[in-house]
């Protein structure tokens, strides 16, 4: 096992030009997946790249630093179309792994129930992985590529993810379902915003969690409800057949399940953005 | 590699060199000494180890050592500066430590918390306390303590006039160290010098196993010292609970019945075994057919895993009385159903952890434990030692619900400190722990119930398949536990019920709160709801009409006294009428969100089923005039130290403050028996009181005063008094006794029971307590979600010997059963961390009333009853009746996850 906790971005991506590394953040992935082993991996700690914090904009995007925490988010002065990316921020494990743990991190981590991922997805966000020979943005959408699998390459750091102007329109809303009130995995989660302009629906993006190996955008759906009037919302969502999803059964719910209450927190992700306030679908 | 770090630990600097990935945990507990920080998880999951680092809380078990350079990190150390803080005083008032586990990382938690915001809301409390986990208080008392509300709180125990102890709350009297981290727990204290210990654990559920050349092993790995497996084992290599069925190896035998059972042990040096990769222990795999279901188990193709259990079937129990069939055949109206129950894991948050030495030739055990004389007698015959060259000395427990009642690290490190002549240390990681360490039977149960057009009960017929797992641990006393419960305290005449504890190659089953009522109960009070359904009565006016009443005969034949079943129904009535009415207000317009109301009851027998269950307490008066109390009834965390002093300080007629308390040891405790059974209160106390009148008449004697007479201690002398006379005797004129005392008892308390025959008839228990309970909830019909209002809870506990003490039994039984009912199912291979198996969080428990119903027990000390126990077994069948009032759904397998209400309400709708 080796060790380094570089200073500078240039310095990790010459480490990272080598030889594989397992990155190191918040340590709320990292750690766990030890399982009480000790750690083997080559271990590259991030924790020292100052250019790796906080959040900047352009005129084009909102850049998150692939270090900023999710207590960080709740407390960026983020438009309010990042609402359900806070929503989400609140709902991860507990305040003290929302402490430490990277919005990044999660996105990294790839797990189907990713807390961040709908959000992001609904967002339109890019993730920006830089290595020794320049920089690149991917759309989330292909970035993840399954259960613990991203496109990352291994000489490449996640060093940002941003999210396009455009899609910062609009209000949003966010829906987990688990069975208990904090520190839970969610049994699905949707993410949707809604931009309303003159009494139609102007721009619609909507993403549902844990009803598939990766989060999925539910395109179908967007389709259908782009001009809508909002009355119309709740009828078109309860009419659509959400071929996007491929729920299974696992201990937390079953796959028919999953599909049914999907449907439901769909609709209530909306009604939220919408500006109707419903209750969220974690059990209190 | 090794980093230099310097940082501050609660104000002061230090310096350390670590490894740059060492969890800041560890950093705090093995490198500076501070084990005030727990370790529950060492994944995020249960928070115990939360601590503040540069204004934040984190969990150290996540934060690389690399990122303290120059941070201020606050512990549960730092939070008292000489005496007290605020907020560490309001957790003793109000009883808001019970283990003491995860009271630092709640504490830690609570403060940060108040930093920013001196009032805090309900939900600022949750929001700030949801990420750590207790498993004992059913966090209504933390709320509490951290808003300082004002509800019942304790008092300071010197405080407490004499003779006023019993009925009095006085704060817990080893409460001090459990809010400064200053009480020791299994992982807190290790000799400098001691191995550390790593457990070989099959990976299969079933199979066949050759160790290879562990000597080449042990060459290969610098800092191993030696590997041991069965061979090595000096005496019987076979242990449980029940000792005529005793069945379980320390280390497996060539073949291993259960994944996670232990096959060999590595002893070695602490960094070369934190360091070492199991999979490359010599041992070889050879898979059997498994079964992991009764059903499956019980088929003439699946061999019996124990010779002579045909079948599988580990043994049953069995009561009856009169004539079931013809009572239901002829009955107005009946209710029959079935259910399955799971997998529940205790999920103390404390997973085991001891260490062993020999002092002399005497092994010296320090673990965690509820059962010191067991784990001593266990030990003993597994390492071929006589008993008295055992030493148990129990470490605070934090957390054991019946799950460490069974030895399971004891045999392991005793093993190597007398093989190796070195302490040997050993800290269950929570998987190990989850994998190794008993569960609640699953249960699988069938019950029909009938009632006359009155609605009376004619009969029951119940029976139940109880997963034991692979061995016997306490399946015998489930089997036997539940025939007598399941009628739930009503009158039954016709009656016969039958449980059986079936082996699988699934976890082994053993004691967790209750030994199977709760389930049995699950199936009893959800068929009465359909009873008072089809009968078109008041679900609880049925209850009251059919409650046992003093004189009433139980389904065994015992006739009852001291019954409080029908009181504590009837305190439920006024609430229950309010909340009714506000379920009909709330349906009345439709929506998503249904609201139900639920009731149900339990009833329950106090210590060892028919079998004799005797407990010793000694008291003496010591030279320098202090009252010390041998309490040998481990507290874990249920308030034994308190409670069996309280009843003792009255029974001898001196104040509380005048005691000091000698905690289990058994080379200086007698024998109190085992933590388990709701006995402590009863039996244990009853030998205080016992012993406690025993030493007072020897001092009356001595004296020869009356019983009228009060005594005292002051500055050293015993004083008598009786009317005018006062009589002074200098303690230290007097010649101590071999102990050291000049004045002592020893009193031991066996309740009258008697065995039970073939029909199950007879006295299994001196003493029953009762309750019934009162959920609120809504359920959300498109989500299958269900969100509790508000429990109440009325207990008949006889008498209250500590009422905090009994509100934080109640609170935290509540939260468990919570659990039963909404979330815990423990599939093994699957659930084996806390993210993935869900224990309620501090936002999952609503507020609970209580309400104490104070029937005197005749046999009962002071008149109390049990209590531990009790207080889970109504939750859950109270929750699954609220959400049938609610969706007309019933469930047929619990924990009753959204998945399983909504697919039930959909079957419903299908039927409709």
């Amino acid at each position: 096992m080796d060790y380094a906790r570089p200073t500078t971005l240039e310095e990790a991506l010459e480490l990272m030009r080598s030889r594989p590394w397992t990155v190191l953040a918040g340590g709320t992935d990292f750690y766990p997946a030890l399982g009480g082993g000790p750690v083997k991996a080559d271990v590259l700690d991030i924790n020292s790249l100052r250019e790796l914090k906080g959040f900047s904009r352009s005129d084009s995007h909102i850049v998150i630093g692939a270090r900023m925490s999710w207590s960080e988010l709740l407390e960026a002065p983020l438009p309010p179309v990042f609402d359900m990316l806070k929503q989400a921020a609140r709902d991860v494990g507990s305040v003290q792994i929302q402490n430490v743990g990277t919005v990044a991190g999660n996105l990294c981590n790839a797990s189907p129930a990713a807390d961040g991922v709908p959000p992001l997805l609904a967002l339109d966000a890019e993730v920006t992985l830089t290595s020794h020979a320049g920089k690149r943005h991917v759309p989330l959408s292909r970035f993840i590529l399954g259960n613990r699998k991203t496109m990352r390459e291994a000489d490449e750091l996640v060093t940002a993810i941003r999210v396009p102007m455009a899609a910062c329109e609009g209000r949003s809303g966010f829906v987990k379902l688990g069975a208990r009130r904090y520190l839970v995995i969610s049994i699905a989660m949707a993410a949707a915003r809604l931009v309303l302009d003159s009494g139609r629906v102007r721009g619609v993006a909507i993403a549902v969690g844990s009803c598939s190996a990766v989060a999925r955008r539910l395109a179908g759906l967007e389709a259908v409800l782009a001009g809508a009037s909002p009355d119309a919302v709740p009828a078109l969502v309860a009419a659509y057949g959400f071929p996007e999803l491929a729920p299974i059964d696992d201990v937390r719910g079953t796959a028919s399940y999953r599909r049914e209450a999907a449907r439901e927190i769909v609709a209530r992700a909306l009604a939220q953005a919408a500006g109707e306030v419903l209750g969220g679908g974690i059990a209190a | 590699m090794k980093l230099s770090l310097s940082f501050a630990v609660n104000g002061a600097l230090v310096e350390a060199e670590v490894s740059p990935l060492q969890r800041l945990s560890s950093v705090l507990r093995d490198e500076l000494g501070l084990t005030g920080t727990k370790v529950g998880c060492d994944a995020g999951d249960c928070g115990a180890c939360s601590v503040v680092v540069d204004g934040k809380v984190v969990c150290a078990c996540l934060v690389p050592a690399a990122n303290l350079e120059g941070a201020q990190v606050r512990t549960v150390e730092g939070l008292s500066n000489g005496a007290l803080s605020a907020l560490q005083e309001s957790f003793l008032r109000h009883g808001a430590a019970q283990c003491g586990i995860c009271t630092p990382g709640i504490l830690v938690s609570a403060a940060a918390l108040l930093e920013q915001n001196a009032s805090p809301t309900e939900d600022e409390v949750k929001d700030a306390l949801g990420g750590v986990l207790c498993r004992c208080t059913g966090y209504r008392k933390i709320i509490d303590a951290v808003m300082d509300a004002n509800r019942r709180a304790g008092v300071e125990p010197g405080l407490v006039k004499r003779g006023e102890a019993v009925g009095a709350s006085p704060i817990r009297l080893d409460g001090a160290r459990k809010v400064t981290g200053a009480e020791v727990f299994g992982a807190d204290e290790r000799p400098a010098d001691a191995l550390s210990v790593a457990v070989v654990r099959s990976p299969h559920w079933h199979a066949e196993f050759e160790i290879g050349d562990v000597d080449a092993f042990v060459a290969a790995h610098p800092g191993v010292v030696a590997v041991f497996t069965a061979a090595d084992i000096p005496g019987e290599n076979r242990f449980g609970v029940i000792p005529p069925f005793a069945d379980q190896p320390a280390l497996a035998e060539g073949r291993a019945r259960f994944r996670g059972e232990a096959v060999a042990l590595i002893a070695g040096e602490r960094a070369a075994i934190d360091l070492l990769d199991l999979g490359d222990f010599p041992v070889s795999w050879h898979p059997l057919p498994h079964a992991l279901s009764p059903s499956e188990a019980k088929r003439e193709d699946f061999a019996p895993l124990h010779e002579g259990r045909a079948g599988n079937l580990l043994t049953k129990g069995f009561v009856e009385c009169g004539d079931p069939e013809a009572a239901l055949a002829a009955s107005h109206v009946t209710a029959s159903a079935s259910i399955e129950t799971s997998y529940v894991e205790h999920a103390y948050i404390e997973p085991e952890a001891g260490y062993a030495v020999m002092e002399g030739d005497t092994l010296v055990i320090k673990a965690c434990t509820q059962a010191p004389y067991m784990d001593r007698d266990d030990t003993a015959r597994i390492l071929g030692l006589p008993p008295e060259k055992v030493r148990i000395v129990p470490l605070a427990t934090g957390g054991g619900f019946g799950s460490k009642l069974d030895i399971s690290l004891q045999p392991l490190v005793g093993l190597v400190a007398m093989r190796t002549g070195r302490p040997a240390a050993l800290v269950y990681s929570r998987g190990d722990s989850m994998r190794s360490t008993t569960k609640r039977h699953p249960a699988s149960m069938r019950a029909t119930i009938g009632a006359d057009e009155n609605g009376h009960i004619t009969g029951m017929v119940f029976e139940g398949d109880f997963n034991t797992g692979a061995y016997a641990s306490w399946g015998p006393t489930v089997a036997n536990r539940v025939p007598v419960h399941a009628s739930g305290p009503y009158r039954t005449p016709h009656y016969r019920a039958e449980g059986r504890a079936i082996h699988t190659n699934g976890p082994i089953s053993g004691a967790f709160r209750g030994f199977g009522v709760p389930q049995a109960t699950i199936m009893q009070e959800t068929l009465y709801d359909r009873l008072a359904e089809k009968l078109g009565r008041d679900r609880l006016q049925l209850r009251i009409d059919n409650a046992y009443v003093d004189g009433d005969r139980t389904t065994c034949g015992q006739r009852l006294a001291g019954v409080g079943i029908k009181q504590c129904l009837e305190a439920l009535q006024p609430g229950w009428e309010r909340a009714l009415l506000e379920a009909q207000a709330a349906n009345a317009a439709g929506g998503k969100i249904r609201r139900g109301v639920g009731v149900a009851s339990c009833w329950y027998g106090c210590g060892n089923t028919a079998l004799p269950n005797p407990s010793t307490i000694r008291v003496g008066i010591s030279p320098a005039g202090r009252v010390v109390l041998h309490q040998g009834a481990v507290d874990i965390g249920q308030g034994s130290n308190t409670v069996v002093t309280q009843i003792c300080a009255d029974a001898l007629g001196l104040p509380l403050s005048a005691f000091e308390l000698l905690c289990g040891d058994t080379s200086i405790t007698p024998d109190a028996g085992k933590t388990s059974a709701s006995r402590q209160t009863f039996i244990s106390g009853k030998a205080a009181q016992k012993a406690g009148q025993a030493l007072r008449e020897k001092i009356l004697r001595f004296a020869n005063v009356s019983e009228a007479a009060e005594i005292g201690l002051e500055d050293g002398f015993l004083t008598v008094r009786e009317g005018e006379a006062l009589r002074r005797i200098a303690l230290n004129d007097m010649k101590p006794d071999a102990l050291g005392y000049v004045f002592s008892a020893q009193e031991t308390y066996d309740p009258p029971t008697t065995a039970l025959d073939e029909k199950g008839q007879g006295v299994p228990y001196a003493v029953y307590g009762y309750g019934a309970q009162l959920v609120e909830l809504e359920v959300d019909i498109t989500l299958g979600t269900v969100k509790l209002l508000r429990i109440v809870a009325a207990h008949d506990i006889g008498r209250a010997i500590n009422p905090l003490l009994v509100e934080g039994q109640i609170e935290g039984g509540i939260a468990q059963g919570i659990g039963l009912a909404l979330m815990e199912e423990y599939v093994p291979g699957r659930t084996e961390n806390l993210h993935d198996y869900l224990i309620p969080t501090i936002g999952d428990v609503p507020p609970i009333e209580t309400i104490l119903v104070e029937v005197p027990d005749p046999e009962g000390p002071f008149g109390a009853k049990g209590l531990g126990e009790h207080v889970l077994i109504p939750t859950a069948p109270a929750i699954l009746n609220a959400i049938r009032h609610a969706t007309g759904i019933a469930i047929g397998k619990v924990p009753a996850t959204p998945s399983r209400v909504l697919a039930a309400i959909r079957e419903r709708e299908g039927e409709a």
